[in-house]
């Protein structure tokens, strides 16, 4: 029994390699470029300031995604918690910055990078509830007390997240971690429980929004009510989209995004810039391959050969799912706007960087399908 | 482990149909993103594309030019100057305060200037231009131009501004154009551009519409701060109309400067088509500083003016019409049949009636006079006998055919009626029963007659031009086509419709004009014309501004020029020329001149002579003249 990295027994490095899914790394490869032709469009035809930066993260977050992938997927089992804990440090330190007066603080300074505990907390849930999840039998499961600690491992990080305030974050957190507990076997009755007392306590938590994320939910009611104020950027980009008509007014000719009536179409709103620029056509376009990751996903997750893997390869790619169905339903006017970007062609580093690592996992799953793994963490077989 | 095999393969088997279960939910949502957006990108396209063009398209209107006015032969009176103005942008200046502080070396910019430029910095978005002065020089452009390097940000920009070169000589006539007024908007955007101009009196207010011609539009892009990123589609407007005036140009500067400095105003007309060839009116004022703007202290000195440079005395101006009413007595007196020429009156020099006594202005009175030595000698006696016996309404029954007491439709603002008494005026104006003694003064033009020198213009035409109803007006018809609807008095195809007054009466008249004039004795013999075929006929007038008391009277009255300017008499004349062949009239009124003979009646005779040297018909046969003999 060894705790290396990335000795196996069953296969050497270049085999590995060999195992890698070239053909994921392909899709990724072309949505970036896309997200990448786009940073070029939003900075009106030029390469600076987005693009090249953008690139040279892209780069680096690939080479970190390929190290990821080869690392044993034992390796992460067994961090798995101490990774989980060491997020939910994080969390605690910036809510507690926040606290001592750097106001709604979201991000540690690393130099390098500006990290994002919330970001982090993505993937480190998905690895701690599948963790825990493959600990525990189908049967029991089905005790609820068996579901007091993964309902604390998911509510503990939301509500810091909520504390922040970021919704939107928060929101995805519960959603990938429930996600995780449906597949994971809990009883499907108990959703309906919850989202029902969930539905009853609406009223609780509405009054517990702060007063901008109640005007961002009631803009998105009404964005009318708002024409020049909170439901500016609604409307705007619901004009950018509808103006795009079925092919678009071509690159860098969308007036809506040149000419700055589109806020933040870097970042949040780039997907109403591609719209806006290539029309329904290439809206579906990129659905489409976002749609081909996910199915790479379910592939790599029915694939694996232990709970641990399929849940930490599906808890991703719902994630990765999540990532972009909320974005583009809140750009298209079908949610409020949350303040989540678009996966892999939004301007930013730590969603990149957590993407990608979230990707080196799957794809390390995809590597080691073939492990075995007993409840505790000791190898089968 | 067979257990653990187990138990595994049943989460498995679990796992792989929940993991089915959620991708199926998932396809689910996708398809209601892409439902969501076939309807927004293909079924709602269309609005959203008007959207996106509302938002990224602004129309700018592109102001046209004005429309020139010129007079009779051409001479452009009012028209378009290039305003060189400097700019300065923002955004391009960088450190304003210094490129103005550089630009004040070049040019002279004040103070107060500077600070108002700062002032709509502050307002304004960084990539508007500022005017930071207007008006410049060719000298001051080429001195901005030349230090270009110097001056980030700053350009000239050239546009279009109303300029009257003439100045004050037409004032009263052109008018001015100055900025809109909030009340003056109608809606039409043009009128809310900044640096719009609108007629605000004379032929440029009646004219306005005219003259402002149609806007054009430039259809640009601006994005969402409002910048102009490139113009799409242009579409010129539709020049103002040039509008030709019946002014004869060197006429009018003529006649303002043979009325001088006086608080005077003159008229001369064409009595046949009542173009109106001169209107002056003195002291006028600068046009061209309504356009710019008059400073308060401009202001206050204009309107604070005892001679009311503002007023255009010659339609606007109401004086008692003096002697020059007796040829309306006298043709009413004929044409009532309450004398014949022939038939005379004594004048001792006053008349008495009742308790009253009406002097003649000759104390020691004319003898025995009939009408054309009453005329001739403007002999007062002769009139309140005449008054006497036709009464007040058949006095102003004469005045109105006469177009006296009426406002005549004439093209400029400000027009006034004037006044003819009648025994039901009075009773309804102020309450009280008409006095006998009140026709007597009235058969003079004084009380409570009031008349414009363009109305007794017109009267004079009306007397010599062979009884035809003439109407004054400034628009010529050859120019003004389409104009007619508006230049209601020009001649009508039909010719001018007749008085209905008697040729013969009429032709005793102005043959007693003619003797006033020309023949020894006559009050304005020593202003007659001495230039053969252009002889001119005419009437005297001394309107009083302030009655004589009796105590005066016996102290003896004081001569005029004893008296502060404000009391002294109002000079008047009209007269007619050349005499054989009535051609053009001339009415002349200088306020507190003195009397009619020694001061209105040389300005009209200079007037009625330069208008004939001028005439472009003379020794041309008359034939050719609209003429209709009434």
């Amino acid at each position: 029994m060894s705790f290396g990295l990335f000795n196996n027994r069953d296969m050497t490095l270049g085999q590995k390699l060999l195992q890698m899914n070239w053909m994921l790394i392909l899709l990724l490869i072309v949505i970036c470029t896309v997200g990448f032709a786009m940073l070029y469009s939003a900075a009106n035809g030029n390469w600076q300031p987005w693009a090249v930066r953008q690139m040279m993260r892209f780069s680096a977050a690939l080479g970190l995604m390929v190290i990821i992938a080869l690392i044993d997927v034992r390796f992460w089992m067994r961090w798995a918690y101490v990774i989980y804990l060491g997020a939910l440090a994080l969390l605690v330190v910036v809510e507690v910055a926040g606290d001592i007066g750097m106001g709604a603080q979201r991000w540690i300074d690393l130099g390098v990078i500006q990290l994002q505990p919330s970001e982090v907390m993505k993937v480190a849930l998905i690895l701690g509830l599948a963790r825990y999840f493959h600990g525990v039998g189908h049967e029991e499961t089905a005790r609820p007390l068996m579901l007091l600690l993964p309902i604390a491992m998911i509510g503990a990080p939301a509500l810091l997240v909520l504390k922040q305030p970021d919704l939107g974050t928060a929101g995805m957190l519960i959603m990938a971690g429930t996600a995780l507990l449906f597949l994971a076997g809990v009883r499907i009755w108990k959703f309906l429980l919850v989202g029902g007392i969930g539905l009853a306590c609406i009223p609780i938590a509405w009054g517990l929004l702060r007063e901008y994320q109640k005007n961002r939910i009631l803009t998105f009611l009404n964005p009318e009510n708002d024409p020049l104020g909170a439901g500016y950027h609604i409307i705007q980009s619901q004009i950018a989209l509808g103006s795009g008509g079925v092919f678009g007014k071509g690159f860098l000719q969308g007036s809506q995004s040149h000419l700055q009536f589109l806020p933040e179409k870097q970042t949040d709103f780039i997907f109403t810039m591609l719209a806006e620029e290539f029309g329904l056509a290439g809206a579906t376009g990129l659905i489409g391959l976002y749609v081909l990751v996910i199915c790479y996903g379910f592939a790599i997750a029915l694939r694996a050969r232990s709970q641990f893997a399929r849940l930490l390869a599906l808890g991703l790619t719902v994630n990765f799912f999540l990532y972009f169905f909320i974005n583009i339903a809140m750009v298209t006017g079908l949610m409020p706007v949350v303040g989540i970007p678009l996966p892999l062609i939004s301007y930013g580093g730590t969603a990149l960087l957590t993407l990608m690592i979230g990707f080196g996992l799957l794809m390390g799953v995809y590597i080691h399908r073939d492990l075995r793994i007993g409840r505790s963490g000791i190898d089968e077989d | 482990m067979p257990m653990l095999k187990d138990r595994d393969q049943e989460r498995q088997k679990v796992f792989t149909r929940r993991a089915l279960l959620l991708g199926g939910a998932q396809l689910g949502m996708v398809g209601a993103l892409l439902g969501r957006l076939y309807y927004l990108q293909v079924v709602e396209a269309d609005r959203y594309r008007v959207l996106a063009d509302d938002n990224r398209i602004n129309i700018r209107l592109l102001p046209p030019p004005r429309g020139e006015i010129v007079d009779r032969f051409g001479m452009p009176l009012a028209i378009n100057e290039k305003n060189y103005r400097v700019v300065i942008v923002r955004e391009q200046a960088g450190n304003v305060p210094a490129t103005l502080e550089r630009l004040g070396r070049l040019i002279d910019l004040p103070e107060r200037e500077v600070r108002r430029v700062m002032r709509e910095m502050k307002r304004k978005r960084a990539f508007v231009p500022i005017t930071a002065r207007e008006n410049l020089t060719w000298e001051e452009v080429s001195r901005v131009e030349v230090n270009a390097p110097d001056l980030p940000g700053i350009a000239i920009e050239v546009g279009l501004t109303r300029f009257y070169p003439y100045s004050e000589t037409l004032a009263h006539v052109l008018g001015y154009v100055a900025a809109v007024s909030e009340s003056e908007l109608t809606g039409d955007p043009l009128l809310e551009l900044p640096d719009f101009r609108i007629g605000k009196n004379g032929v440029e207010r009646t004219y306005d519409e005219y003259l402002r011609g149609k806007a054009g539009t430039s259809q640009v892009e601006v994005n969402a701060l409002g910048r102009v990123i490139r113009e799409l589609s242009r579409e010129d407007g539709t020049p103002g109309r040039r509008i030709e005036i019946t002014l004869d140009m060197e006429l009018q500067r003529y006649a303002m400067e043979r009325i001088g400095e006086e608080s005077a105003s003159a008229v001369i007309l064409d009595v046949h088509n009542g173009d109106v060839l001169a209107l002056a009116s003195t002291p006028g004022f600068d046009p061209n500083a309504f356009n710019r703007g008059l400073t308060p202290k401009e202001w206050e000195e204009l309107i604070s003016n005892e001679r009311g440079p503002l007023t255009n005395k010659a339609i606007a101006g109401q004086y008692a019409p003096g002697s020059t009413y007796k040829m309306v007595v006298a043709l009413a007196a004929l044409d009532a049949g309450v004398t014949t020429p022939n038939q005379r009156v004594f004048c001792p020099g006053h008349m008495e009636l009742g308790d009253s006594r009406f002097h003649c202005w000759k104390r020691h009175g004319h003898g025995h006079m009939d009408m054309r030595d009453a005329m001739k000698q403007s002999c007062d006696v002769y009139f309140y006998e005449m008054a006497k016996r036709l009464g007040i309404n058949r006095i102003a029954a004469m005045s109105e055919r006469l177009g006296l007491g009426q406002t005549l439709g004439f093209d400029l603002p400000g027009e006034r009626s004037g006044l003819i008494p009648s025994r039901e005026w009075k009773q309804a104006r102020l309450g009280k029963s008409w006095h006998q003694g009140e026709t007597l003064i009235a058969g003079i033009g004084q009380g409570y007659v009031l008349t414009t020198p363009l109305q007794l213009a017109v009267m004079t035409a009306r007397l010599v031009n062979g009884g035809i109803a003439v109407k004054p007006h400034l628009i010529r018809r050859e120019a003004g086509d389409g104009l007619g609807a508006l230049g209601s008095n020009l001649v009508p195809d039909s010719g001018f419709p007749s008085m209905g007054i008697s040729a013969e009466h009429l032709r005793i008249v102005r043959e007693s004009m003619a003797a006033v004039t020309n023949e020894q004795g006559g009050t304005a013999y020593r202003a007659r014309i001495t230039e053969p075929g252009m002889e001119m006929g005419g009437k005297t007038g001394t309107a009083q501004v302030r009655r004589i008391t009796m105590a005066e009277r016996l102290a003896g009255v004081k001569k005029n020029e004893d008296l502060p300017w404000k009391f002294r008499d109002h000079a008047l004349f009209v007269g007619y020329a050349p005499v054989n062949m009535p051609r053009y009239c001339c009415a002349v009124i200088v306020e507190h001149g003195g009397g009619g003979s020694a001061v209105a009646a040389p300005i009209a005779r200079d007037l009625l002579l330069e208008t004939q040297r001028r005439d472009p018909a003379r020794g041309r046969p008359l034939a050719a003249l609209p003429r209709r003999e009434g």
